[in-house]
């Protein structure tokens, strides 16, 4: 199994910071995508139960080079970073674009994305990804089971009742969720021999991609402003025994009109 | 006349859901703000019987009774919508952020070159085109944005209005359009119902939620029926859903729903920020927890510090007594 990872660097959650122009600082402190991790994991186990090698692709500034050699000590094979400074305050159609263009140039029979990111907190890059490369796309899995022989995947997607199993030929792009489960740890040695893995770096000219069309120029929102929410007022503390705490609770909910 | 606003609308079982109602609505009131024709588009078997129900928001209907048969219902849609969209060019078309209204507009976004304002919670009418509100950094931050072109998708999240009836509902029109794209295929092999997962939290006006404070899967009874006394639904943490207490679909945060009901009671959960995340745009929220110092007294309105199997069943009981 030949297995892409699209695996994105986002600044850590509930510390993102914005630069002059309104755009997300992405200088520092960026780490995996908490989606991106669950397939990447999926993605190992799938190469460790059927051979083959995982690949990682991403697009991202230099600081996005510390969470790619997390992958690459967990256990993929090599990497490649799509790198360029007209990239910088790409949305998700400029986004879906290199994507879909760096994988054109990639072998693979399984795409893995993360069914969103919190940063963009789009969830709609895969599905445009695959459009554009007129692949299968298998979304909200919570189990990925390719069957190498008869080339097909199967993926069971979360439903609002269930889940529905899909089924399509590889290649195929599938956009994974937690249910995948926990991502390991990078054990010392996969540290060790992270160091000498490859993280190939493409520029939009090696994607054949006009700089104009992605960036900042080329997106599709604009900020007008940027606040801080309204604040609640602040908890009223209950520090009561549970028949008086009770009271004031139900007290508070009805001066609401909640109960 | 400047183009079209346009809803389309999630149907479940034959039905629009509340969300795809929120969004008809919302469609109705920017277009009345900006003097443009309206329509929400039901894609789906049974959308010709639906479409009574989504005309009442106002916007007129474009009911398509595309059959899905072994596809995924968000390719029919896409395909169906972008054939519209060519042959009608509305310039906004609002999704709503469940799965399926993200695959649909991830497609469209592919077939039709057109980009996109995501994640939004509201949506008003500008100088000159929709300007969209977005809470972004783990909600430290509310930006209003804009499109920066005359069309675009915006995709907006549930409770970003109420569902209203207009003082006179839309016209229904039935169409059969040709597929816009011939998607690569995939075959929808089973559908399995479980019952663990018939809980729609994002439609839910109010949650009561439990975290690793209820002690294990049996704790969940508490909050279960203060659920069922305030006829909302049970929301949890990860932790919980890691360990297996009780299933995904009830997980709240960045990695499982955002939610936002008027009442949100957190049972036994610290309040970490990737929980906050998906539920701090809650109307009222009330945190019941042992310790005093848990981060979600920072961001709770009622912050209950003791025993929620002290507390809970003394609440469900009072909450029935007042109802009765
Ligand atoms: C990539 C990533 C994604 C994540 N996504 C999510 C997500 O989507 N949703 C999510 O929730 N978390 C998510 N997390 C996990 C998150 O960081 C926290 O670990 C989790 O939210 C904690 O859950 P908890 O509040 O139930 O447990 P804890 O943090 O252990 O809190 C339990 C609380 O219960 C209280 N308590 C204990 N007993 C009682 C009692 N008898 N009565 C009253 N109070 C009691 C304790 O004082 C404590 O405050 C994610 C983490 C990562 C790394």
């Amino acid at each position: 199994m030949r297995i892409v990872v699209l695996l994105k660097a986002v600044p850590v959650v509930g510390t993102e910071k914005m630069t002059g122009g309104w755009l997300l600082d992405r200088s520092a402190g960026l780490e995996s995508n908490g989606n991106d991790e669950y397939v990447l994991e999926a993605g190992l186990k799938l190469v460790e139960a059927h051979g083959g090698e995982l690949v990682t692709l991403t697009m991202g500034p230099s600081p996005a080079t510390e969470a790619i050699r997390k992958a690459l000590a967990m256990g993929a094979a090599r990497a490649v970073q799509v790198v360029d400074e007209a990239l910088a305050g790409s949305d998700a159609l400029a986004t879906g674009r290199v994507l879909a263009a760096a994988l054109q140039r990639m072998e693979f029979d399984l795409a893995l994305a993360g069914a969103d990111t919190s940063d963009g907190q789009g969830g709609v890059v895969g599905a445009a990804v695959a459009t554009r490369l007129g692949l299968p796309y298998l979304s909200y899995a919570a189990a990925i089971e390719p069957d190498p022989a008869a080339g097909t995947v199967r993926v069971r997607r979360i439903s609002p009742t269930g889940y529905d199993v899909l089924e399509a030929r590889m290649p195929a792009l599938v956009a994974g969720t937690q249910l995948l489960g926990e991502p390991r740890y990078p054990s010392l040695r996969g540290i060790m021999q992270a160091r000498s893995k490859q993280i190939a770096t493409w520029s939009l000219a090696d994607l054949g991609i006009d700089p104009a069309s992605v960036g900042t120029p080329a997106t599709w929102s604009a900020v007008l402003t940027a606040t801080p929410p309204a604040q609640r007022a602040g908890a009223t503390i209950v520090r009561d025994a549970p028949e008086a705490a009770v009271e004031r609770i139900v007290e508070f909910l009805a001066a609401r009109r909640l109960i | 006349m400047a183009g079209a606003i346009w809803a389309v609308c999630d149907m479940v079982d034959g039905l629009p859901t509340r969300h795809g109602r929120e969004l008809a609505t919302l469609t109705w009131a920017l277009g009345r703000a900006a003097s443009r024709p309206t329509a929400s588009v039901l894609v789906g078997p049974g959308a010709s019987a639906a479409a009574d129900a989504i005309a009442s928001h106002g916007p007129d209907v474009l009911a398509v009774d595309a059959d899905p048969g072994e596809r995924p219902i968000a390719a029919v849609t896409a395909e169906r919508v972008a054939a519209l969209i060519r042959e009608r060019q509305p310039a906004y078309v609002l999704l709503g952020t469940s799965d399926d209204g993200r695959d649909t507009a991830g497609i469209l976004q592919a077939l039709l070159e057109w980009g996109a304002l995501v994640n939004v919670s509201a949506v008003r009418w500008g100088d000159d085109g929709p300007v969209a509100e977005v809470s972004v950094f783990g909600g430290r931050l509310v930006t209003e944005s804009r499109l920066t072109q005359d069309h675009g998708l915006i995709i907006v999240r549930p409770s970003a209005v109420a569902a209203e009836a207009a003082e006179r509902p839309g016209g229904v029109e039935r169409i059969d359009p040709a597929p816009g794209a011939d998607l690569a295929p995939v075959r929808v092999v089973d559908r399995v119902g479980e019952a663990s997962a018939a809980v729609s939290i994002e439609e839910a006006t109010v949650i009561v939620a439990g975290g690793r404070g209820v002690g294990g899967p049996e704790g969940f009874g508490v909050v279960r029926d203060l659920a069922d006394a305030l006829g909302g639904a049970v929301g949890a943490t990860r932790a919980v859903v890691d360990s297996g207490w009780i299933g995904y679909a009830h997980q709240i945060g960045q990695t499982g729903k955002s939610v936002k009901p008027q009442l949100y009671v957190a049972a036994g959960i610290s309040g970490a920020i990737q929980h906050k995340v998906g539920m701090q745009t809650s109307g009222t929220i009330v945190a019941i927890n042992k310790d005093p110092d848990a981060p979600i007294a920072e961001f709770a309105d009622m912050m209950v510090v003791g025993d929620l199997f002290e507390i809970l069943p003394r609440l469900t009981a009072a909450v029935r007594a007042r109802r009765a």
